[in-house]
């Protein structure tokens, strides 16, 4: 089932009313386009919604949707703020197209890539979808950065993440590169990783730009 | 091609000097292996970095004349650093006949990267896979001739702190013959085929080959591009284009995508080669490590560390006990009325008695001061630094104190520079070249010459004021106070991007003996020549400022400027002492207390003001030469001007509080 994309807002705007906002309805008057648009009669026709005195209702059916409609909105704000780097009203906008792209298992590939993220960038929850719950569920931190390990901690290097070529090479050549094993032996004052047979300390700077697997 | 195959195949002639490079990471053991093929020795140290200047020495082998180059320790041939940089320039420019690359046995894997590189360029390598001892405890097992083999160079294992390897490494120089076959190792396709397609359009000669010089180029490498544009003149344009080309293509990962092939190449080598043990073997030095390194222990084992190797060994033993000795009983009691009935014997004009044996003179009081009170407290100073620079524990302290130094502006490295600061400042500001920013190696500097007393002064000053417990505090406290005031205030005001902190850190190890003396050795020979020739300088100054009686004129003008500060006027004696070299100030004032001159608020307004004040002549020499005249000039001014002040602000405090009085 693939719905309109103005439908798709319809239930984002009335599952923040009613989920986040405590309503117990949607007035149509706050929507951005008028009541009577054939967006309300596509969801009214999958039982999605009802409206009653001109007021929009869930029903129970609609509520999943909604919330999953949510979810791909604010995993596609988390994406152009963290990943492309596109913030303010550029960002929102984008987002809003983008989100109707995030269906078929998209979302799930972006949830994982941002590590199943929580919140959204304005700090409003994401609902966990299944990945979440299987993330959770096997223990996978996922890919974090080295501040994130705890002493003793080992893993494998995934990725570095930094503009300065510099830093970049400096950490390459530590032996820092993907795939290789490090093992965190201390994280105060500096960060003490051991890579092979070497020892070398770095401070959080450095340390929040290597991202490691467990 | 210019590589060294070429220049191989030209027979050396007898009594020609060839060239030898020493080539490989920080703290791999080049230094000891330099010192073991030449004989002369030069610092070696367990810190990364200290190898800032180039040391140059020769051997001979079979007859052969060579001379052997210590090169700073480099990562890789695509350089970052200022040392690096230095490193590479000898590979550059200097076109050595052999080129040693030392690694790390235990880290074969990590540094086997630049070996190819090496390789790769051309250059005329031999491998030495040193540290094989410490390999071996740790249960690694590495197959020499299997590497040889894989590598086409020679390959010789050895731990040259132990002098283990050292004839093989011979013999291995003598016999070299270059074989070097720089397309050994082959890249992805895509990778060759843009190598291939800069070196092609490369026309001029180059000591590097033009595989290296390609990738160097690809990576962006300024100095090399710079190179090339020179190197090719017309010809610069199609190639920077090519380079700008490729590199615009491949700008999402080139570095990474380079680094990981070559890591690929380096596994492909050593498998077969290296086994280690399922089980990591945790040596006792790794426990003390830990213990070193954090907080709730490293501390108290700093402040253990500071209380028997500075405070005992240094303050009470060499303060105390020897320069009582030296000082007190050979020259007052023995030397000195010795030499004085001497000259008096063969120089029978007073004027010149008086600049051999005066109150000022040469002997009397120049050699008596360098070698009964500065000398004693400087060995042993440099014996305490020595043994823990080979312990290791500095870049262990340097993590501990990251956080901290941070506030001042600096990284937890500049710990090192301050540390060996409280034995001679001078050295320790040349050290400061080791730091990674401009900014950072002038906060260092700044702090360095105006709160960091060296051993001499240092001794000078505990032993003056030990008498009055409180004034120590008083010191100490002014010292600490402006430390963190002027780092604090430095880091808020100089313009520059924050440091960043890595280092690597070597295995903590047990020092041996003859390494100590030797390095204790040959820093106090550094020492000597530095500062004896200032000693005698001041001495005849001191004596002209006497019998003209410009010194007397001195002493009255700067009268006024004491008093400001109240103090005697003798004590400008001290202070133009001090201009001398710091510490001689102090022992100015040290023979003022034995007059019983100064009471303990104008002991320790003297002892702060003194400590404070403008750096001793060579350290200000150095300063310039490392800094440059503008930030050297400002430096001293800025100094000076607080110096002055906080004893004023000083006399004031303690005048109105009454403390100490």
């Amino acid at each position: 089932m693939k719905l309109s994309e103005k439908a798709e807002e319809i239930l984002e705007a009335l599952w923040i009313a009613v989920e986040e906002g405590g309503a117990a309805f949607l007035d149509p008057e706050k929507m951005d386009f008028p009541a009577d648009d054939p967006a309300y009669r596509e969801l009214t026709g999958h039982a999605m919604i009802e409206i009653r005195q001109g007021m929009i209702y869930f029903r129970p059916e609609g509520i999943d949707e909604g919330k999953m409609t949510i979810r791909r909105h604010r995993l596609a704000e988390r994406l152009m703020m963290d990943v492309l780097n596109i913030r303010g009203d550029d960002g929102e906008f984008k987002a809003c197209q983008f989100e109707h792209l995030l269906n078929e298992g998209a979302d799930v590939k972006v949830c994982t890539m941002l590590n199943h993220p929580t919140t959204c960038p304005h700090g409003k929850p994401i609902p966990p979808g299944e990945c979440c719950h299987q993330a959770r569920a096997a223990g996978d931190l996922g890919v974090v950065p080295l501040t994130e390990f705890k002493s003793g901690q080992e893993g494998e290097i995934a990725y570095i993440q930094t503009e300065d070529g510099k830093k970049m090479q400096k950490l390459m050549a530590m032996g820092v590169l993907p795939g290789n094993r490090i093992v965190l032996t201390q994280a105060y004052p500096s960060y003490v990783f051991r890579v092979g047979y070497s020892e070398f300390a770095i401070d959080s700077n450095l340390a929040k730009e290597i991202f490691v697997r467990k | 091609m210019a590589t060294c195959c070429t220049k191989q195949t030209e027979a050396p002639l007898p009594g020609d000097t060839r060239k030898i490079a020493l080539v490989g990471n920080p703290n791999v053991g080049k230094s000891v292996l330099f010192n073991a093929l030449t004989g002369a020795y030069v610092t070696v140290s367990n810190y990364p970095g200290t190898s800032v200047e180039v040391s140059r020495g020769s051997a001979t082998i079979n007859s052969q004349q060579w001379e052997v180059i210590d090169t700073p320790g480099m990562y890789s041939i695509h350089t970052i650093t200022e040392e690096e940089r230095v490193a590479r320039e000898i590979l550059l420019h200097e076109s050595p006949d052999v080129v040693i690359h030392v690694l790390d046995a235990r880290n074969l894997e990590r540094m086997l990267a630049m070996t190819i590189q090496l390789i790769e360029a051309g250059l005329p390598v031999i491998l030495v896979v040193n540290i094989m001892d410490e390999a071996e405890r740790m249960g690694l097992s590495i197959d020499l001739k299997l590497l040889q083999q894989k590598l086409g160079i020679p390959v010789i294992g050895a731990a040259t702190a132990r002098k283990r390897g050292i004839d093989e490494i011979r013999a291995a120089i003598h016999a070299y013959r270059c074989a070097c076959d720089q397309q050994r190792f082959e890249y992805s396709r895509l990778l060759e085929r843009d190598i291939n397609e800069v070196a092609t359009v490369m026309q001029g000669e180059y000591i590097l080959s033009r595989r290296a010089l390609a990738l160097l180029l690809l990576q962006q490498d300024e100095e090399i591009t710079e190179l090339v544009r020179h190197r090719e003149g017309d010809a610069f344009g199609p190639l920077a284009e090519k380079v700008r080309e490729i590199a615009f293509d491949r700008r999402e990962s080139f570095h990474l995508d380079l680094s990981l092939e070559r890591k690929e190449m380096v596994r492909r080598i050593i498998t077969g080669v290296f086994t280690a043990p399922e089980k990591r073997v945790v040596t006792i030095a790794e426990r003390l490590s830990n213990l070193a390194t954090r907080p709730l222990t490293g501390v108290p084992m700093l402040l253990i560390v500071l209380y028997f190797g500075l405070y005992q060994f240094v303050g009470v033993f060499g303060a105390g006990t020897v320069v009582d000795f030296l000082e007190g009983k050979i020259f007052e009691g023995l030397f000195n009325p010795w030499i004085i009935g001497v000259v008096k014997s063969i120089i029978p004009w007073e004027i010149i008695q008086e600049l051999f044996v005066g109150e000022y003179g040469i002997i009397t009081l120049g050699i008596r001061y360098a070698v009964g009170i500065i000398l004693p407290i400087v060995a042993t100073f440099f014996i305490f630094f020595s043994f823990l620079e080979d312990t290791g524990y500095f870049p262990r302290l340097a993590l501990l104190v990251d956080r901290v130094f941070k506030h001042f502006g600096m990284t937890g490295r500049a710990v090192i520079p301050m540390v060996l600061g409280f034995g001679c400042d001078t050295m320790a500001t040349m050290v400061t070249r080791t730091l990674e920013t401009t900014r950072e190696r002038i906060i260092a500097t700044i702090l360095l010459s105006l709160t960091i007393p060296c051993s001499a002064q240092l001794g000078v000053i505990i032993s003056l004021l030990s008498k009055f417990p409180g004034a120590l505090a008083v010191w100490s406290c002014c010292l600490l106070l402006l430390f963190i005031a002027v780092g604090f205030l430095s880091a808020k005001i100089l313009p520059g991007e924050a440091p960043m902190f890595y280092m690597e850190l070597p295995p903590m190890r047990l020092p041996q003996l003859g390494n100590v003396l030797t390095k204790t050795y040959t820093r106090m020979q550094w020492y000597f020549l530095e500062i004896l020739p200032l000693f005698v300088l001041a001495s005849v100054l001191l004596w002209l400022g006497k019998i003209t009686g410009f010194f007397e004129k001195m002493v009255s003008a700067m009268t006024p400027v004491m008093a400001s500060i109240g103090l005697p006027k003798e004590t400008a004696v001290a202070f133009i002492f001090g201009f001398f070299r710091r510490d001689y100030g102090a022992a100015g004032l040290y023979e003022l207390q034995n007059k019983g001159l100064m009471d303990a608020r104008q002991l320790t307004v003297a002892a702060v003001t003194l400590t404070l004040f403008i750096p001793c002549i060579a350290q200000f020499l150095i300063m310039k030469k490392e800094r440059g005249w503008k930030v050297a000039g400002a430096i001293g001014l800025f100094v000076s001007l607080l110096a002055y002040g906080s004893g004023y602000v000083l006399n004031k405090a303690l005048l109105v509080t009454g403390l100490l009085s």
